[in-house]
C-alpha cells in the first residue's frame, strides 16, 4: 500500500450490535472504578484475598508520573485504572493567556518526545482559521523535521522499552541514535527539544547551508543499526517470550477506546492519517502504514520499529525533492517585515513591534485540525473570538485516549507482564496530563 | 433497541465551519444523533471536549440555534468514509447532559476532563470523577471566571503598605 491508494470504502454499520459490543466494554468490570477513600476501605480488608496496589506515580517503567491503581488476585490483575494528573499544570488555560504567535512555545512542552507535532498541529489549526497557504519549501521542511521526530520518538521508545523489559543494551543504543537525531535538531532549530520551531505561517527558520550532509549521514548510519536492533531485539527468544501474546486488544475494542496510532495498526487496522486523511506533502510520497496482526505487545514494538525505517523513506524522498523559496508565508499579517525594511521604514519598525507584542488577530470561528504523531492522532480545536489570543485551545492528546485501554489489556495477566504492556502503549505524560 | 435513527429525520441544524461540518443537537436530541451517525459510519469518538463562552452569549452560532454559556464539542470520526463531524451543543450554566460513554466508551476520560475543567455534568456517566485535579479541588479552572491567581511581585525600593 501506498500514500495514494486510498479510496473512502462504504460500510454498513450495525449500530445495535456495536452499542451492546461497547456496552459489554463497559460492564465487563475490567476498570477499577474507585474513588481514592473506597479504595483505602478495600485495602484494609484483610479477609478479602485480592489487594490493591498502587504502580507510580514514582515508577520507573510508568514514564513519569502515571500511577495505576491494580487489583491483585495473587499476582494476576484483576481491575485496574490509570490514575492520571500528576503532570498537570494548565497548559490549555495558559494558552489563553497567550497570543497565537506565542501560543507554540506553550503546545511544544505537552508531548516533549514528538514535540514538533503538537507545533504542527497548533499551526495547521491556526492556518486554517486564518485561511493561509504557506509556501511549498516550509510544507516539506515540516515533513522532514516531523518525520525525523518520529524516528527520535520511536527510537526513544525501543531504548525505554527494551529498558522496561530488561534488555538494558537496547535502552543505551536507542538513547545513542535518538541523540543523532536530536543533534540535528540543534543545528536547525537551536534546540533538542522544545524546538518552536513549527509556527503559524511557516516555520521559524530556514535549513541551514549543509543540512543536506546532516540528514544523509542520519540516513546512512540508521539501517545498519536497525538490523542490529533486530538481532538484538526482534528475533530472540527471551524478548518474543515476554511481549508475544501480552496485551492483546481487538480492533472492535480499539475503536472503540478511542485507540489509534501503533495500537489501532497492531491490531491489523492500517489506518493512518498521513495516508488516510494527508496533510502537508504526504500525498506525494511514497511510503507504507505498517500494520501488525494480532495486537499485542510485539506486534506494536515491531510496528514502531519498522515505522522508523518508513520514515527514512520519506525523510529520503525530502532530501531528494525539497524545494526551493520561502521557509515562511509572505503574508505580512503573520510574517514581520525583513529586517532591512525595518531600518528604512518606520511603518515597518511598528508592524514588526505590533507582530510580537500585540500578536496578529484571527478571524472568529472554530476549527480542528489532526495530524498523524508516533503516539496516534494528535488534534487541535481552537476557537477564536477575533482577538489576537485564541478563546479555548485542546489538544485532543494521542496518549491520553489511548491510556484507557490499559486496564482492558491488563486484565488476567500478570503483574510482571503490565510493565511491558504500559510502556507498549508508549504515553509520554506531559500531553496526557497537559 | 429500536432501529436506527436517520440523521436528517432529527431535522438538526447543520453548519460548516471552514469547510468542517457541524452539526448542532441541543441536550435532548444529543444522544440520538450520536446514535445516528454511528449508523452512518462515524463510529470513533475522536475528542470531547467544551468551551466556556462567557461574556460571548450574544455570538451567532447558527441558524435557529440559541447560543448558551457552554458548549459540549464531540469530534466524530467515520475511518471507513475518511470524514469527520462535529457536534456542538449548546448547554447553560449546571444544565447536565446524557454521557455518551455507553455508546463511545473512549469518551469515558473525555467526559471526566470536561466535568473536571467546566463543571459539566455527565447523566449516567459509571465514573463521574476528576481526572486531572485532585478529588479535593475547588473550582473548574477552564472556566473564564476561575481567577488564574497571581503572586503579587514585590519590587524592593516600593514603599510598603501602600
Amino acid at each position: 500500500m501506498t500514500a495514494t491508494e486510498s479510496a473512502p470504502v462504504e460500510v454498513d454499520v450495525d449500530t445495535d450490535e456495536m452499542i451492546a459490543s461497547r456496552r459489554r466494554l463497559l460492564d465487563d468490570g475490567k476498570v477499577l472504578r474507585l474513588s481514592e477513600i473506597d479504595a483505602e476501605q478495600v485495602a484494609g480488608d484483610i479477609d478479602d484475598e485480592r489487594m490493591i496496589i498502587n504502580m507510580g506515580p514514582q515508577h520507573p517503567s510508568t514514564h513519569g508520573v502515571l500511577r495505576i491503581m491494580f487489583e491483585l488476585q495473587g499476582e494476576t490483575v484483576v481491575r485496574s485504572k490509570p490514575i492520571i494528573g500528576y503532570l498537570h499544570t494548565g497548559m490549555e488555560k495558559t494558552a489563553e493567556d497567550l497570543s497565537y504567535l506565542q501560543g507554540c512555545t506553550n503546545v511544544t512542552r505537552m508531548d516533549y518526545a514528538s514535540n514538533l507535532f503538537t507545533e504542527l498541529s497548533f499551526s495547521l489549526a491556526v492556518e486554517k482559521l486564518l485561511g493561509l497557504e504557506i509556501p511549498e519549501r516550509a510544507t516539506w521542511i515540516r515533513m522532514l523535521m516531523t518525520e525525523l521526530n518520529r524516528m527520535s520518538s520511536h527510537l526513544l521508545f525501543l531504548a525505554t522499552n527494551g529498558m522496561d523489559l530488561g534488555a538494558v543494551g537496547m535502552m543505551l543504543y536507542g538513547w545513542k541514535e535518538r541523540e543523532d537525531v536530536l543533534r540535528f535538531f540543534e543545528s536547525v532549530t537551536g534546540l533538542r527539544m522544545n524546538h518552536n520551531y513549527i509556527r503559524p505561517g511557516g516555520v521559524a527558520a530556514d535549513l541551514h547551508d549543509g543540512w543536506e550532509d546532516g540528514v544523509a549521514r542520519l540516513l546512512a548510519g540508521l539501517p545498519k543499526r536497525l538490523d542490529e536492533f533486530d538481532i538484538l531485539m526482534t528475533g530472540q527468544p527471551i524478548w518474543r517470550d515476554r511481549t508475544q501474546g501480552i496485551g492483546v486488544i481487538s480492533t472492535e475494542d480499539a475503536v472503540a477506546l478511542g485507540a489509534t496510532g501503533p495500537i489501532l495498526r497492531s491490531t491489523g487496522y492500517a489506518w493512518d492519517l498521513r495516508r488516510d486523511m494527508p496533510y502537508l506533502a504526504y500525498p506525494d510520497v511514497d511510503f507504507d502504514v505498517v500494520v501488525g496482526t494480532y495486537g499485542d505487545t510485539f506486534d506494536r514494538f515491531a510496528i514502531r520499529l519498522n515505522e522508523i525505517r518508513e520514515s527514512m523513506r520519506i525523510v529520503e524522498q525530502c532530501l531528494e525533492r525539497m524545494p526551493s523559496g520561502d521557509y515562511r508565508t509572505d503574508d505580512r499579517k503573520v510574517t514581520p517585515p525583513p529586517r532591512a525594511r525595518i531600518d528604512e521604514s518606520m511603518e515597518a519598525l511598528i508592524h514588526h513591534f505590533k507582530i510580537f507584542t500585540e500578536g496578529y488577530t484571527v478571524p472568529e470561528g472554530e476549527v480542528y485540525a489532526a495530524v498523524e504523531s508516533p503516539r496516534g492522532e494528535l488534534g487541535c480545536y481552537i476557537v477564536s473570538d477575533g482577538s489576537p489570543k485564541p478563546q479555548r485551545m485542546h489538544i485532543r492528546g494521542p496518549s491520553f485516549v489511548n491510556l484507557q485501554t490499559l486496564p482492558h489489556v491488563l486484565q488476567g495477566g500478570l503483574i510482571a507482564d503490565a510493565v511491558a504492556v504500559i510502556s507498549s502503549v508508549d504515553p509520554i505524560m506531559g500531553e496526557v496530563d497537559r | 433497541m429500536s432501529a436506527p435513527i436517520d440523521i436528517d429525520a432529527l431535522g438538526i441544524t447543520t453548519s460548516s465551519s471552514r469547510g468542517q461540518k457541524v452539526l448542532h443537537p441541543n441536550s435532548d436530541n444529543y444522544r440520538d444523533t450520536v446514535v445516528a451517525c454511528m449508523a452512518v459510519g462515524y463510529t470513533m469518538c475522536a475528542d470531547l471536549t467544551a468551551v466556556d463562552y462567557l461574556d460571548r452569549e450574544g455570538r451567532s452560532v447558527a441558524d435557529g440555534v440559541e447560543p448558551r454559556r457552554f458548549e459540549l464539542v464531540v469530534n466524530l470520526l467515520d475511518m471507513a468514509g475518511r470524514r469527520r463531524l462535529r457536534l456542538r451543543v449548546q448547554l447553560d450554566d449546571g444544565q447536565p447532559i446524557p454521557s455518551i460513554v455507553d455508546l463511545h466508551p473512549a469518551a469515558e476520560a473525555m467526559e471526566r476532563e470536561a466535568f473536571d475543567m467546566f463543571g459539566i455534568t455527565f447523566d449516567g456517566h459509571p465514573d463521574h470523577t476528576r481526572i486531572l485535579l485532585p478529588e479535593t479541588w475547588v473550582g473548574h479552572p477552564l472556566r473564564k471566571d476561575f481567577s488564574m491567581g497571581r503572586i503579587p511581585v514585590q519590587f524592593k525600593d516600593a514603599p510598603q503598605g501602600g
